[in-house]
């Protein structure tokens, strides 16, 4: 469980549009490490202001949504974000 | 009760934010006595019991409805006689528990002229590390199912509740919103009751001030968290609940409802 070798960081942004350069309006994080417990409304800034700012940090996109267009009859409902993107980072313990 | 009701201002920003505030409402020797009526329970009542059976006079719960304030915002919100859905005593221990995932309560719920709403009574000063309620400005509309939104730890503009001792928030049922963790020393308390409405919602409130420029421009607000695109679609779903709540079908803002429905029937001579 807790022997020496990778594991993953996962931080998770919500963006504005479908461009990777757009502001962050959303953010998770999750700690393969254990140092850290991100949690539920635990921070009101995010950790980058866009999607590259968080590349240029040494992340590594590893999901992107889809664009799907709306369900016909459903084009002026609001959901779930839709500009989710996956980034991880892997990390060395001993 | 009139001087109590909420304004057209106010019903504009429950509609824009879903939710309406009511700071240190509550008076302190009931503040005082709560933990105590909290930690003892309040009975649970069959879904849908009338507010005056569900509460006896005198207990502790119809006081707090019955407060002018209070009274005024829900009878503006839900109209007279509501039913009592269900109540909840919520209890986050010092250093204990895990934050809740954002959520929204019960089910999907697709209502657009009929909405509940959920009473949040918080009888002490709660602070940031206490964990005061999380909740998400406009986020209301947003079709989704109870925690399905758990992924969601953060977003802008979101509202960490920090309020004075007897401090009420009235929720649309939408809204996402979740516990957190409590980080203090203290245990954080809170009180809901979900309240379900048993006449149209229809200009309920003190409309002295319908006309009121401020409507349009509460109602215009826009939340740090929305996509650039998506947040104009909060628009169109607001002007809905307000053509809803006014009876107004031509109500519009800034022309989004009203150029996407013209289909003129005239033919050209």
């Amino acid at each position: 469980m807790n022997a020496p070798g990778v594991r993953q960081q996962v931080l998770v942004l919500y963006l504005s549009t479908s461009a990777l350069d757009s502001e962050v309006v959303g953010w998770a994080r999750y700690d393969g490490t254990g140092r850290t417990s991100p949690t539920t409304g635990d921070s009101d800034e995010p950790p980058y202001r866009t999607g590259v700012a968080a590349l240029r940090d040494g992340w590594r996109l590893i999901q992107a949504s889809p664009l799907i267009p709306p369900y016909p009859g459903h084009e002026y409902d609001v959901s779930f974000l839709k500009h989710e993107f996956f980034f991880e980072q892997l990390v060395s313990v001993s | 009760m009139r001087q109590h009701l909420l304004t057209s201002a106010q019903m504009a920003h429950f509609v824009a934010y879903g939710s309406v505030r009511l700071d240190a409402v509550v008076p302190a020797d009931m503040n005082d006595e709560a933990v105590k009526v909290l930690t003892d329970g309040i009975p649970p009542v069959p879904y849908g019991t009338p507010v005056a059976e569900a509460f006896p006079e005198g207990s502790f719960a119809r006081r707090l409805v019955d407060l002018p304030e209070v009274a005024g915002a829900l009878r503006s919100l839900v109209g007279p006689a509501p039913t009592v859905d269900h109540h909840a005593v919520h209890v986050r221990e010092a250093h204990g528990g895990e934050a809740q995932p954002l959520h929204g309560d019960a089910i999907i719920d697709t209502r657009v002229d009929a909405f509940d709403v959920q009473l949040m009574y918080y009888p002490q000063d709660v602070t940031l590390e206490m964990g005061g309620t999380l909740s998400v400005p406009g986020s209301h509309f947003r079709r989704t199912n109870e925690s399905d939104t758990g992924r969601y730890q953060n977003l802008r503009g979101q509202t960490r509740l920090v309020c004075r001792a007897g401090t009420v928030v009235l929720l649309h049922h939408g809204l996402w919103h979740g516990g957190r963790r409590n980080d203090s020393d203290t245990a954080r308390y809170m009180f809901k009751i979900r309240f379900n409405p048993t006449v149209r919602q229809v200009r309920l409130w003190n409309t002295d001030d319908l006309a009121d420029p401020a409507v349009a421009e509460i109602l215009s607000t826009r939340f740090p968290w929305y996509e650039a695109a998506t947040g104009r679609l909060e628009f169109y779903n607001r002007i809905r609940m307000w053509r809803a709540l006014t009876g107004d079908d031509t109500f519009d803002i800034e022309y989004w409802m009203t150029r996407v429905s013209n289909r003129p029937q005239r033919v050209a001579s």
